[in-house]
Formats: C-alpha cells, structure tokens, sequence
C-alpha cells in the first residue's frame, strides 16, 4: 500500500488520533504522520496484526527534540516483509515529561531501541521491561542528543577536554650563544 | 572490570563476567553471565564501551563533512556506511549518481563485503577453537586491502563515497589487478571449504546450535544473512535494487538447515561462504559493464548550498545487513538529526533471549555466528 493509503486507512479506523500527514514530495521523502501517545499501544496492535497492513518488522525507533516547538518527536519507522511496504508516523511528547508506552510487547526488537532513545533523550518508556541507560554508564548526567546538552568539565575526575594535541608538540627552541 | 565476580544467591548460580576484553567477544563487548555449571541461565549483554556519539557528531558537520565519521561506524565495512549515509542525502535533496559512480559503488561494496565476511569467517573459527583458517581468511582480506588501498588511498576507514557520487575513479589497469585476484580467490573459497566449512568437527561443533527460527528472526529484528540463514530470502539488494544492482544477476543463499536445523550457527557460516562466492560473480559483471574510462562521470550535478529541509530514510545492504540511515535537514548547513540503526545493535538484543539453557561455549559460537560487531552496535 502506498503511505496515503495506509494514513487514510487508519484514520478511517482511529479516527483523530491519527492525523496531520505529511507528504509534501519535496521535503518529506517518506510520507509521515502523527499518532497520540494515548492510542500507540492500540494503533500498533492493529498495525502488526491487521492482514492488509501486516507490518510484523518495527524498523527503527528514534527521538528527535525540537526546543523551539518545546516537543522531543519520536519517529518509528514500520517495514512489512509479508506486503512490502513502510509506514513512519510521530509521536509529540512534551519536552518537560515526554512518556509514551512501550511497544516491546508488540515488537520485541523495541526493547533496545526504546532503550538507547531513552539514554540519549531521555523518553521514558512507561511499562517497559528493562528501561537502564545502555550506551552511556548508569551514572552519566544528562541526555546528549538533545539539543541543550552541555557535556561536564569532568567525568569522575577525568576531564572532558584536552589541550590540542598540536599545542603539546611545540617545542621550544632557546638561542644557544655563540662560543669562543 | 573484568574480574571473576562470585555470588550465590539462588543455590548453584554463579554470576561471572565475560568481556569486555575478552578476545571471543569481538572487540569490547561484556556479557552478564548467568551460570549453573557450565549452562547459562541467561547472558545480559552490557554494551556501550565503544560509544562514540556519532549522531551527536552528525549534528555538528556539514552533510559532506560527516562522511569520514560514518567510516566509524562500523570499521570492518565502512563503505557500506559511506553509502547508507550518500543516500540518504541524495534522496534527501534529490541528488542523482551518474551510472559510473554507481558501478564503482558496488565494486567498493562488494570487495568490502568480502572483506568483512573474510574476518567474520575466520574470527568465528577461530572463536570456537579452529586457529588455521583465520590466516587464510585474513590473506585474502588483505589482498583486497591492497586493492582498496589503490582505489581511495585508505585500508581501513575509506572515505571513498561522496554524496552524488564517488571520490576517484579507479586507476589505469586496477580492473585487471582485481579480476586476477578473483581468479585466485575463488578456488581459495573451496580450499576453505574443504578446510573449515565441511570439515566433520567443525560441523558437529555448530550443527543444531543456537537455533534461530524465522519468525523470532523477524520479531527481534535480524537483518541481512543472520535473516536469510534463517530461511527467508531477503537482499535489499534485491529487493530495492538500489544502484546498479537491478542490472546484476546474483542469488540470494539462504539458510538450508542442510547439516542440523534451519537457522543454526552451522547455516550462518556457510550462508557468509556462499556471499562471499556470489560477491565475486557481481564484481565481474560490474568490471564487464563498466565501459571504457570515461572522465567527469564520478559526481551528480550538486546543489551550490547543501541546505536541504525535509526528511529522508534510506537503506543498504550492509555486510552485517539491513543498515538504514535517517536524515533530518531544517533548512542548515548541518543536518538536524542523522541516526544509523545498525544490523549489529538489534542482533545484540535477540542474544539475552536465546542465551537460556546454552552451554557458556555455545554462547560464544552464537555470538561469533551472529557477526557483531561492536562499534556498529555502540556507534
């Protein structure tokens, strides 16, 4: 099915909690549009399990925050192997608090992705089995893909910045004085 | 950290860690270990000591000027990053590649790709016991080395894709350089076999381990030959036909189930032969349709600012599979968000699931078997 076709088709069924599509050909390569973070768990469902959509592969799950629009966007990407086709829809959750449900029930693959999206952003995945920092260490304060993030001076003592490895290498040549 | 920690909390369970610098564990990756004797109970792998923020990276260059960072990604096959990235920017911005630059792509990917499946194939042997065949994998992995060497200056980290396009074109009689090696390396592949890949102890070692069924495959999100050794043909390569590959006759090897179950480790070893075979048919259909050397064929005609808006996904066959990478531009000279999702990343996460009732041995076949690796999966 081609992205409008599957827009219309779950907003058919869902209503208003599927809406705003965007397909302008020239900025939006793949056609994407917005679910509510209430009805995710229940549009996914039926994503997976309705047989004309069958998408059984979720593809990539990724944040993205927009300080301006005081939003962090979520972006799932979804792949179908039994009908080849893809469909990519948001989520905007409030940057203050931005929770939304875990999808590891429905595609266990999420479990990691919504891991890293919640390391590096900082989305809490409510009901999610394991929800730990994976890539970063446990202790490590603040999420570094959003766009605010200043890195500390120092980590446990160790600091964050060096010299320029070039300024170490000068050497400094005194003017020795002619003898005799 | 990589001390032997002991607890007995539940009777027998020992908990031990394995990694992060142990050598079967490629590169730093630590697994949790469960034990009761010498069965798991459950490995939970601990990744992330190869982080490197390349997203964050991403954010903070040009579009061009992130290229040599995606080499990174994944360092044993780096142009299959080069050009996950090259073409999400293209369809991004709606850049075309003339038909030469795509020709040199997948002559770049595929010896890439041979390259990767040769480490792949010797660390696994050696991984679970068999040291010989790694030097004989290595051999021609470095030959292809040389070959790169010559085509883009670098061995490792190759810088050779450009957006709309390739960096250079191949030297003057470099296409022979190559069919000569071919020559050579395709007899060495049935040497191997004969070697490694059919050898009884070898095959008793592997057979029936670490079963993965088709649909856990699809469920954990599995990718490339860890997905087609569990029995369903998908090659993007194929599939989407991207670049020139529409044009190109090759199979697509998948899984058999031939010396124990479908989806064994056995299965994923020889399904990185058999690329390896079908790889090298594509080179010499590339280097017989390439033409004569022709001049400005090598670069799209290029927007004078790169500063898209809008979104864009695209995808390549990577050695390790499916790598899809997404691209965010607003309207700058950096890119708003880049993100790869890697093969490597979703296949660390079906192991803790598989890991129950597997001797720690076997543990390490299954992760040799899966081929991660770990900056790809840490980036």
């Amino acid at each position: 099915m081609m992205p409008v076709e599957i827009y219309d088709f779950a907003r058919a069924k869902f209503g208003e909690a599927v809406r705003d599509l965007h397909a302008d050909p020239k900025k939006d390569k793949d056609p994407w549009f917005v679910v509510d973070a209430d009805m995710v768990v229940s549009i996914a469902t039926w994503f997976r399990d309705e047989s004309i959509l069958a998408f059984d592969w979720l593809e990539c799950l990724t944040g993205t925050d927009h300080p301006d629009k005081n939003v962090i966007a979520v972006t799932i990407h979804l792949w179908s192997y039994a009908r080849r086709h893809r469909a990519v829809f948001k989520l905007l959750l409030p940057r203050d608090a931005p929770v939304m449900p875990t999808l590891s029930w429905i595609w266990p693959c999420a479990n990691w992705q919504e891991r890293e999206c919640f390391d590096l952003l900082g989305v809490r995945f409510e009901g999610h089995p394991d929800l730990r920092r994976i890539l970063l260490p446990d202790d490590w304060v603040g999420h570094p893909l959003r766009k605010d993030f200043r890195e500390a001076a120092h980590y446990h003592g160790i600091p964050t910045t060096r010299p320029a490895p070039l300024d170490l290498l000068k050497i400094g040549l005194t003017k020795r004085e002619p003898t005799a | 950290m990589s001390e032997i920690v002991l607890e007995r909390e539940n009777g027998s369970e020992m908990i031990l860690n394995l990694g992060p610098q142990h050598p079967s564990t490629h590169g730093v990756l630590r697994f949790i270990v469960h034990t009761d004797g010498e069965i798991l109970r459950k490995a939970v792998p601990d990744v992330g000591y190869l982080h490197r923020s390349i997203e964050k990276i991403g954010e903070r260059c040009t579009y061009q000027g992130f290229m040599p960072y995606t080499d990174r990604v994944d360092y044993l096959a780096a142009m299959f990053a080069n050009e996950a990235w090259a073409m999400a920017c293209e369809k991004l911005m709606g850049i075309p590649v003339p038909p030469r630059a795509q020709y040199l792509r997948a002559i770049s990917c595929e010896l890439n790709r041979i390259a990767s499946h040769m480490i792949a194939l010797g660390a696994m042997a050696m991984d679970i016991g068999a040291v010989t065949p790694f030097p004989y994998a290595l051999r021609e992995r470095e030959a292809i080395n040389d070959l790169i060497e010559e085509l883009c200056g670098a061995r490792l980290t190759y810088n050779y894709h450009r957006i709309g396009g390739v960096s250079f074109d191949f030297p003057k009689g470099w296409d022979t350089k190559v069919l000569r090696w071919l020559d050579t390396f395709e007899p060495t592949m049935d040497e191997f076999d004969r070697l490694i890949t059919m050898n009884t102890i070898f095959v008793k070692r592997l057979a029936g381990v670490g079963v993965i069924t088709k649909d856990e495959a699809i469920a954990y999100g599995l990718v490339g030959p860890n997905l087609r050794a569990a029995g369903l043909a998908w090659d993007l390569r194929k599939e989407d036909a991207y670049g020139v590959y529409g044009k190109l006759a090759f199979d697509v090897p998948i899984g058999t189930g031939k010396m124990g179950k479908l989806g064994d480790c056995w299965d994923r070893f020889n399904l990185r032969v058999d690329e390896c075979r079908q790889s090298a048919r594509i080179l010499r259909q590339c280097f017989e349709q390439i033409g004569a050397w022709s001049e400005n064929d090598l670069l799209g005609p290029l927007p004078k600012k790169m500063r898209p808006d809008g979104e864009a996904y695209a995808r390549v066959e990577s050695a390790r599979g499916d790598m899809g990478c997404y691209v965010i531009g607003a309207g700058k000279d950096e890119p708003y968000r880049a993100r790869f999702r890697t093969g490597s990343f979703n296949a660390m996460g079906i192991i803790e699931a598989k890991s129950a009732g597997l001797f720690i041995a076997d543990l390490v076949a299954l992760i040799a078997s899966l081929d991660v690796v770990a900056p790809e999966i840490d980036r």
